[in-house]
């Protein structure tokens, strides 16, 4: 049996002269919480089709569950769940109804399929509105029902295109955790995309980045912060004067200084002292309240890595 | 395959008989109301014990299922693409075969169940109404035609709609097209026989008065089963899920 959950090989897809995916080739672990990063139209979707056979790839290959998913797409999809861009629920029938529905797709047994059935709305605290047409609810509800849709019948893996969006911040804490332990207890893979960096901070044990079809970077959140080169300070306080600014500027070992609100951000070369800084910036009459040393946000790793693959493409 | 077929049953059937709102509830609950009024009541009563000795009466029961499946078929992919639910579908582990033949036999059954039940009403109101001491009763081959080509003519309502909602990339397309597709089904025949030369019409008119029931029920039912399975294999082709998500 394989160790990992999906193999991609030089990922390919091209429409119509456009390439949505671009060679991308990666591993994920059995048992990973992996998140997919990307700005809008990066190739993540996409990608996700490809994973599911829905689409066949223009050139390369991928494994899914150590399924191929060009010739055995079919055992794919047996084993696995998935939340797509929309809900994709069916508005006419009750809550109840679709995942029953669901349930008979994958032929869970009658016993087991109505206990999973129960366990999964109490669970989302929907059981009581179980006999009502999802058309009405919220999107927030309808988000947690598709989850809880997806979980249903026990699939190994499990595909989820923004699963938090529309919930509230304690339904979207609530699924969090629940998904950190399908992945820590139940061994279940997990393959996300999200807008949401912290999100992804948080839960995912491996993330890559993708942009314009274009795999970035592969890692562990840890890692990817620490690809950067580079340190960051900020000083907090009063009285930043544009000379200062343009003072810290002019130094060695400072790469930028962004003044926002009485926030100095100061980008350092790696190794840059920070002490002389704080001198200078106290010397030049900034009443300083706080020094923080940065460690870079998975965000700001993000968002530099995009931007320097925005003008490298553009160089 | 068959479980999975059901299972896609289970779901249609929900969606026909619960239909998009309470408007179009309460449009699709009337709809099968008037047919059975109409079909089941109006028309034995007006028609008299005619009504289970004419062979003409089988052209009426051509229509009740065509028009009930008309009015839903559309909705089978197009109106799943609409709403956003057929990309989940498609992901899901059902095989192409049991989600399209899963339609058809949805909407197949839904028109021919109606019109079964118009023709159970039918035969009961005609002996309440004409009876008179005797049982009246269709003839067995004129019944077994009704029941035959009523399936037939389900079959291939439901195999058309599932094919022009299949390419129409909006609900209101499907149902453009498919009122337009009616509409020439229903003409071409008449056309046809309008452009032959008037010997063959002839020709074709005597040996129509010339043939038994059985034999001509048997030939119309041979042209709609090539229909149907023309129309079931062009579904089937057109059935991509690659094509599907793309279009």
């Amino acid at each position: 049996m394989p160790s990992f959950a999906i193999r991609m090989d030089g990922l390919t897809r091209d429409f119509d002269g456009l390439r949505a995916v671009d060679q991308v080739s990666l591993e994920v672990p059995k048992g990973h919480i992996f998140g997919f990063l990307g700005p809008n139209a990066a190739g993540k979707t996409t990608t996700i089709r490809l994973l599911l056979g829905l689409l066949e790839p223009s050139a390369g290959r991928a494994e899914v569950l150590g399924f191929d998913t060009r010739m055995e797409a079919d055992a794919i999809r047996q084993r696995s769940g998935a939340l797509l861009e929309h809900t994709g629920l069916y508005e006419r029938l009750t809550a109840e109804d679709n995942l029953e529905f669901h349930g008979r797709i994958y032929r869970m047994p009658a016993a087991e399929r109505k206990s999973r059935i129960q366990d999964l709305l109490t669970g989302i605290e929907l059981w009581d509105r179980r006999r009502e047409p999802v058309g009405k609810w919220s999107r927030g509800m309808k988000q947690k029902l598709a989850v809880a849709r997806a979980l249903l019948p026990r699939p190994e893996l499990i595909f989820l295109d923004e699963p938090t969006a529309g919930l509230d911040p304690i339904a979207a804490a609530a699924l969090r955790e629940d998904l950190v332990s399908l992945a820590s207890k139940d061994g279940v893979t997990l393959f996300l995309t999200t807008h949401n960096l912290s999100e992804a901070e948080k839960i995912c044990t491996l993330v890559g980045v993708i942009r314009r079809g274009v795999l970035l970077a592969v890692g562990s959140p840890a890692e990817l912060r620490s690809r950067r080169k580079g340190q960051q300070v900020e000083i907090v306080g009063r009285g930043a004067s544009e000379s200062l600014l343009a003072e810290l500027r002019s130094l060695p070992g400072v790469r930028a200084v962004d003044d926002q609100d009485g926030r100095l951000r100061i980008d350092l070369e790696t190794g840059a002292e920070i002490a002389p800084l704080v001198s200078r910036v106290v010397a030049a009459g900034m009443q300083v309240e706080e020094v923080h040393r940065g460690a870079e946000s998975l965000e700001e790793a993000f968002l530099a890595m995009v931007r320097e693959a925005g003008e490298e493409g553009q160089a | 395959m068959t479980a999975d077929i059901a299972t896609v049953l289970w779901k249609e059937w929900k969606e026909i008989l619960l239909f998009r709102s309470r408007a179009g509830r309460l449009g699709n609950a009337l709809s099968m109301i008037m047919l059975l009024a109409v079909f089941g009541i109006y028309l034995p009563l007006q028609s008299g014990p005619e009504w289970v000795t004419s062979p003409l009466m089988l052209a009426a029961w051509a229509w009740v299922p065509y028009l009930l499946i008309v009015g839903v078929i559309a909705d089978s992919f197009a109106g799943e693409r609409e709403r956003h639910t057929l990309e989940s579908l498609l992901a899901t582990r059902l095989p192409d075969r049991a989600i399209l033949i899963g339609k058809i036999v949805a909407a197949t059954s839904y028109g021919w169940g109606v019109a079964v039940a118009s023709l159970v009403l039918s035969l009961i109101t005609i002996n309440i109404a004409y009876g008179s001491g005797g049982l009246l009763i269709f003839p067995t081959p004129t019944l077994l035609a009704i029941l035959g080509l009523s399936l037939l003519i389900s079959t291939l309502a439901s195999s058309l709609g599932v094919l022009v909602s299949l390419r129409a990339s909006s609900l209101q397309q499907a149902q453009q097209r498919l009122s337009m597709s009616s509409l020439i089904l229903f003409v071409l025949p008449i056309f046809t026989l309008q452009v032959l030369p008037e010997t063959i019409v002839t020709s074709l008119a005597r040996a129509a008065a010339g043939a038994d029931l059985t034999t001509i029920y048997a030939a119309v039912g041979i042209v709609l089963l090539v229909l149907d399975s023309a129309l079931i294999f062009a579904a089937t082709a057109r059935f991509q899920r690659a094509r599907m998500i793309l279009d």
